[in-house]
C-alpha cells in the first residue's frame, strides 16, 4: 500500500471550461455577472428592474437558471433583450458546461453583457466557476440578518452584496447594521447595496455600479 | 445538496487517476474541503457511499480533511487560524489581514494498493 499525493481541485474539469470561457469573455470585452441568493430574495425582480433601465440598444443577454419552469425567461424577454432558460432538471446550481452549452449557439460577439441568474440557492452554486468575472449576492431584508455568518462561502466568493427589499424594513426585525458588520467579517471590504426592488430606492446606486463594471471592462480591454 | 455532484466529480477524477496509474487498485481517495467551501462533509460521505456502491471503483473509501480559515497579517506576516470570525492578527492587533486559504475543494491523495 502507497499513499500518492494528488494536489488537484475536485472540480477541475468545470474549472477548465469555466477558464475557456472567461478567456472568450475576457477577449470579447464581454462582462458576465453570476447572481446567486436563496430562493425569493429577488434576482429575478432585480434583472426586470435593471433592463427596464437600459436602452433596448444595450448589448446585453440574460441566460437564467431553473430546476424547473420557463417562467422566469418569460417575465424577462419582456424586455426585449436576448434571453435564455437553462433548466437543470433537478440541479440545484448551474455548472460551466451549462453555460458553454447555452452559448453554444448564442451571438456571443455581439454582446457587451451577460448577466446569469443561477438557480435559487444559497449554497451550492458558490462552488462553481461559470467564468464570470463577479458573483453577485442578493440577499433580502425578509431573511436573517446573519445569513453571511451562516453561508460565508457565497458571501466570501461574491464580489458585491445586494441587499434586496429594504421597503420592507419597517415590518420586519432584519437589522441593517448587523447583516452588513456580518458580511464585512466574512469578507472585508466587500462592496454592498441597499436597494429595493419594488420602491426604486438604491437602484440608481446598482446601475452606476453595473455602468461602472461595464465600463472597465472595455477599459481592460483597450 | 451539490454535495451529490461533488461525490461524482471525485469518483471521476479517481477514475482518470487511475488510468495514468496503469490501472492500479486504488483503495482510498483523501480530499482536503475548506470551512469557505460550502461543502457539507456528511453530506458528502453519505453521497459518496452512494454512488460508489456497485461500480468498478468499489471498494473505495474517502478520507476527508477538513480545514480551517488561514489568514496571514499584512504588517508582522503571522500566519493564524480564524476562529468565529476574528480577523485581527492575533500577534501584534493589527486589522488588515489577507485570507490565504480555506475554501479548498481538493484531492489530497490516492492510496493504491502495490500490485
Amino acid at each position: 500500500m502507497s499513499r500518492l499525493p494528488v494536489e488537484k481541485k475536485v472540480l477541475s474539469e468545470n474549472d477548465r471550461i469555466a477558464a475557456g470561457l472567461r478567456e472568450r469573455f475576457l477577449a470579447q470585452q464581454l462582462l458576465c455577472l453570476n447572481f446567486i441568493s436563496s430562493p425569493g430574495a429577488g434576482k429575478t425582480s432585480l434583472l426586470e428592474r435593471t433592463l427596464e433601465r437600459l436602452s433596448p440598444s444595450e448589448r446585453v443577454a440574460l441566460l437564467t437558471g431553473d430546476i424547473q419552469t420557463d417562467n422566469d425567461a418569460k417575465r424577462l424577454a419582456r424586455f426585449g433583450f436576448p434571453v435564455k432558460q437553462i433548466t437543470t432538471g433537478g440541479t440545484c446550481h448551474l455548472d460551466a458546461r451549462m453555460i458553454e452549452r447555452a452559448l453554444a449557439d448564442w451571438p456571443l460577439d455581439s454582446l457587451d453583457t451577460l448577466l446569469i441568474e443561477n438557480v435559487g440557492n444559497l449554497v451550492c452554486p458558490s462552488s462553481y466557476d461559470l467564468g464570470e468575472a463577479a458573483k453577485v449576492v442578493v440577499l433580502s431584508v425578509a431573511e436573517g440578518e446573519d445569513k453571511p455568518l451562516k453561508y460565508p462561502a457565497i458571501f466570501f466568493k461574491a464580489g458585491l452584496l445586494i441587499l434586496n427589499k429594504t421597503d420592507l424594513l419597517p415590518y420586519v426585525s432584519f437589522d441593517l447594521g448587523k447583516a452588513r458588520a456580518y458580511a464585512l467579517q466574512v469578507h472585508p471590504g466587500m462592496e454592498i447595496i441597499e436597494l429595493s426592488c419594488k420602491t426604486g430606492a438604491g437602484l440608481d446606486d446598482w446601475m452606476n455600479w453595473l455602468a461602472r463594471r461595464r465600463e472597465s471592462g472595455r477599459a481592460e480591454k483597450a | 445538496m451539490h454535495e451529490l455532484s461533488i461525490a461524482n466529480s471525485i469518483l471521476e477524477a479517481v477514475r482518470k487517476e487511475r488510468e495514468r496509474l496503469n490501472g492500479a487498485r486504488v483503495s482510498k481517495v483523501g480530499v482536503r474541503i475548506g470551512e469557505l467551501a460550502g461543502v457539507d462533509p456528511e453530506a458528502l460521505s453519505f453521497g459518496f457511499e452512494v454512488l460508489v456502491k456497485g461500480t468498478d471503483l468499489e471498494p473505495l473509501a474517502l478520507e476527508i480533511e477538513s480545514t480551517s480559515r488561514r489568514h496571514e497579517c499584512s504588517q508582522c506576516k503571522h500566519v493564524f487560524t480564524v476562529v468565529d470570525y476574528r480577523l485581527d492578527c492575533p500577534a501584534c492587533g493589527a486589522k488588515e489581514t489577507r485570507c490565504i486559504g480555506g475554501d479548498e475543494l481538493e484531492l489530497a491523495y490516492l492510496e493504491v494498493e502495490e500490485p
